[in-house]
């Protein structure tokens, strides 16, 4: 489930584990590779241990346990200011008493670097968030989006080769934050730098990253990039947390390789593929997108399986339709259509058969 | 729309909008006033009242000028008189008027106002007045011989200026001016108590603001960034003396610092010092110090807390993320969002140490006393216009630290908790 430490990783957590109390564990043994020029999500409830880990990668918090490297090199003792990390942080951070330019300017100044390098590169980092004639504003007479793309500019402006953000749209509205993710993205393309970004939000997730570390429960859940990750999630904690999902319990009737036939609770056999419940007689819970239902025959793959459903209620959402359907007993199955010109228009009431392909149904843990 | 505005805004029944703002706000206004009325009586009634008494003080004595009508009327008539030499009719308006005191007995009173610029004069008029219905004139020579003091051209001078009601002269003394035969010159160095003890208080009690400050800033940011239990324990360990009488308080450090108290009792236990070298650390400015700084303590801890309390940890971890040692993280970020705090605390403790009365009087002996010591004592002697005046340049000299303070800091900033 989680990557095995490479050498070539450019941020490595090696069997980390982190305890606040000496009781219970908020980190059990993570191992995490990260890549040179990644953009790796971490991703997860709040409490699983995400913002942990990324405190102990820029050196606020010590591990209890196991290596963390950057560039091969050890860092558990190394203080934070020789870590040489861009750091962005969820209220921005920004220095009240001091403007733009001196915000910008004091990584600089702490590096000791002389005062015309420092104009051109503060010059620099404030033309990349279009922020350059802010320079000598206070951060209290920004805008959020503004003081966000400072807090970015700050983060970047003494080119670490790695930067933490730490829920850096949350306070954002969703507009904002929408724009700004597409900017947070050219800019770790433009710049090639390493973007270890953390996040509840799983839409931003996917938007922005090249892979994404589900957390939950102090663990890495699953490790994959955005679209297996939606599309093939690993188990059930990553299928509930990740879009919306459709589930039905019951269990494996047949396997033939990987492709199962699975008998609800109700009674119904419906096609799924297995991924962590692989034996005959296994509990499970299917998990099936809503977009990925169907109720065309003409839209299924020949001999599927199909079950009986009950529109409930449908909800014009623009560029889709959502039906909530009775399947298996529970009412609470959805289906989204595209709202193209030849939609089928259904009623509530409308009694309907609903299949899909077996590899979109994943037989998960129950 | 733009043109309406230019007009007169009216309801919809046509009344002007700020006069029908005006009615429907009365009501609420008129409660709200009520309510504060009392506090407002409270304050004109025992602050504002007694301090416009007392500084009315500082500058008006009608002692001399309403006891000596005679001599007061010759004045006004001759205000270029030779003070060296007065002639007769003065002298005759003189004893007129300290045979009218000794029927009025109103003596004590006139002698005490010219008391003020001219020492001794009390004890003068008492026995010129006794024997004025007896002189026989010409009065200047029957004077002088009762006692060759009547013929001081400094006595004239402040007879002269005593017979106005109005004057400045308690500022003059109040600032070590002398009155001397050729009129108001500085006095001698080892007379001039008023400025050196001015001096000394501003600078003990810069002293004991900067202790405080000292003190106060690691106790603060313990108490902001530690949990809330315990910080609340904390919290009670710096308001226990704060509930504790100030009387105990300073006694007790009267236990502790004297020759045979506490600490020298330990020094010597341990064989740190011996019996014969006790240190002295009461009754003097280590005792007063050591006293203040304690007694004003939580008022540098408790401004302090309340900024320190608001400021966001991550701005500390933005700085050291940004590759700041901890020194430059508290020297470049920590400490100027504090500054608020750090002015609010100093200008607190700094104006109550200036004015602070009871602990030098307990523990400063004749070396630790301050100004208000010496307005104290002015008041226990009925020297009344001397103490206001030296009350009125302590205030003065508040009222330009705080007038500094607002320039150059500004009042806004102030968080007191």
């Amino acid at each position: 489930m989680t990557s095995e430490p490479r050498s070539d990783a450019f941020v490595a957590f090696e069997h980390v584990q982190k305890s606040y109390d000496g009781v219970s564990l908020v980190v059990k043994d993570l191992n995490l590779s990260i890549g040179k020029g990644e953009f790796l999500t971490m991703l997860g409830p709040s409490g699983s241990g995400k913002t942990t880990c990324l405190m102990m990668l820029a050196g606020f918090e010590t591990a209890t346990h196991g290596e963390i490297k950057l560039d091969g090199v050890n860092i558990n003792q190394v203080p934070p200011h020789k870590r040489g990390i861009g750091m962005v942080f969820q209220n921005y951070a920004l220095f009240p008493h001091m403007t733009v330019g001196e915000n910008l300017s004091f990584p600089l100044e702490v590096r000791g670097m002389g005062k015309d390098e420092r104009e051109a590169k503060i010059k620099r980092a404030l033309d990349m968030v279009q922020m350059g004639a802010f320079a000598s504003r206070r951060p209290a007479q920004l805008s959020g989006g503004q003081q966000q793309r400072i807090a970015l500019a700050r983060a970047l402006v003494f080119d670490p080769s790695l930067v933490l953000m730490d829920e850096p749209l949350g306070a954002l509205d969703k507009q904002l934050r929408e724009h700004m993710q597409f900017e947070i993205k050219h800019l770790h393309e433009s710049l090639g730098i390493t973007v270890v970004y953390v996040t509840h939000d799983q839409g931003e997730a996917l938007t922005m990253s090249d892979r994404i570390a589900v957390f939950n429960d102090g663990r890495i859940q699953q490790l994959a990039p955005p679209a297996d990750l939606y599309e093939r999630p690993e188990n059930s904690f990553v299928a509930q947390f990740i879009g919306e999902n459709n589930k039905l319990l019951g269990t494996i009737e047949e396997l033939t390789g990987d492709k199962a036939l699975v008998r609800l609770t109700t009674g119904e056999l419906i096609d799924a593929t297995a991924v962590n419940a692989k034996e005959k007689g296994l509990k499970t819970l299917v998990s099936i997108r809503p977009e990925r239902v169907e109720f065309k025959p003409e839209m299924m793959p020949p001999g599927a399986h199909t079950i009986d459903a009950e529109v409930i209620e449908l909800i014009y959402m623009g560029d889709i339709l959502r039906a909530v359907l009775k399947v298996a007993g529970s009412d609470n199955f959805v289906m989204k259509m595209r709202n193209t010109l030849g939609q089928t228009k259904l009623a509530p009431g409308q009694k309907i058969k609903v299949g899909w392909h077996p590899q979109d149904a994943r037989a998960l843990d129950p | 729309m733009a043109e309406a505005t230019q007009e007169l805004l009216t309801t919809a029944d046509g009344r002007p909008l700020k006069e029908a703002l005006a009615t429907a706000q009365s009501r609420a206004k008129r409660r709200a006033f009520l309510l504060v009325l009392p506090l407002l009586l409270f304050i004109v009634l025992t602050f504002l009242v007694p301090i416009g008494y007392t500084l009315k003080r500082s500058f008006e004595h009608d002692g001399f000028a309403a006891s000596a009508p005679a001599l007061a009327s010759w004045f006004r008539a001759n205000p270029d008189f030779d003070p060296a030499n007065p002639p007769e009719e003065a002298y005759a308006a003189l004893v007129e008027d300290l045979a009218r005191m000794q029927v009025e007995k109103t003596t004590g009173l006139a002698g005490a106002r010219i008391n003020y610029s001219v020492p001794g004069t009390i004890s003068l008029f008492k026995k010129g007045s006794r024997e004025a219905k007896t002189l026989p004139p010409p009065f200047k020579d029957s004077l002088i011989a009762l006692d060759p003091d009547w013929a001081k051209p400094a006595l004239w001078r402040g007879m002269a200026s005593a017979s106005h009601v109005y004057t400045t002269e308690f500022y003059y003394v109040a600032s070590d001016m002398k009155l001397n035969d050729d009129g108001w010159e500085r006095g001698e160095d080892k007379e001039r108590i008023y400025l050196y003890l001015f001096f000394k208080t501003f600078i003990v009690s810069g002293i004991i603001t900067v202790l405080c400050l000292l003190l106060a800033f690691p106790v603060s940011h313990l108490l902001a960034t530690l949990p809330m239990a315990k910080s609340s324990i904390l919290m009670i360990f710096v308001l226990l003396p704060f509930w504790t009488s100030l009387l105990v308080r300073t006694t007790s450090w009267i236990a502790l610092l004297q020759e045979q108290g506490v600490v020298n009792d330990l020094l010597v236990g341990i064989g740190l010092i011996s019996e014969d070298g006790r240190m002295t650390m009461m009754y003097n400015m280590t005792g007063t110090i050591v006293a203040m700084t304690h007694v004003l303590l939580p008022f540098m801890i408790l401004p302090l807390y309340s900024v320190m309390k608001v400021i966001p940890p991550s701005y500390a971890r933005a700085a050291r993320s940004l590759g700041a040692t901890s020194w430059t993280t508290f020297r470049r970020v920590y400490l100027p969002q504090t500054l608020p705090g750090i002015a609010a605390g100093s200008l607190l403790v700094f104006i109550l140490a200036v004015g602070y009365y009871i602990t030098p009087a307990l523990v400063g002996g004749a070396d630790g006393a301050l100004i208000s010591n010496m307005i104290a004592a002015n008041m226990k002697n009925s020297n009344w216009s001397l103490a206001a005046a030296v009350a009125a340049m302590l205030l003065a000299a508040i009222l330009v630290l705080y007038w500094l303070y607002d320039r150059l800091i500004g009042i806004d900033r102030l968080k007191l908790g």
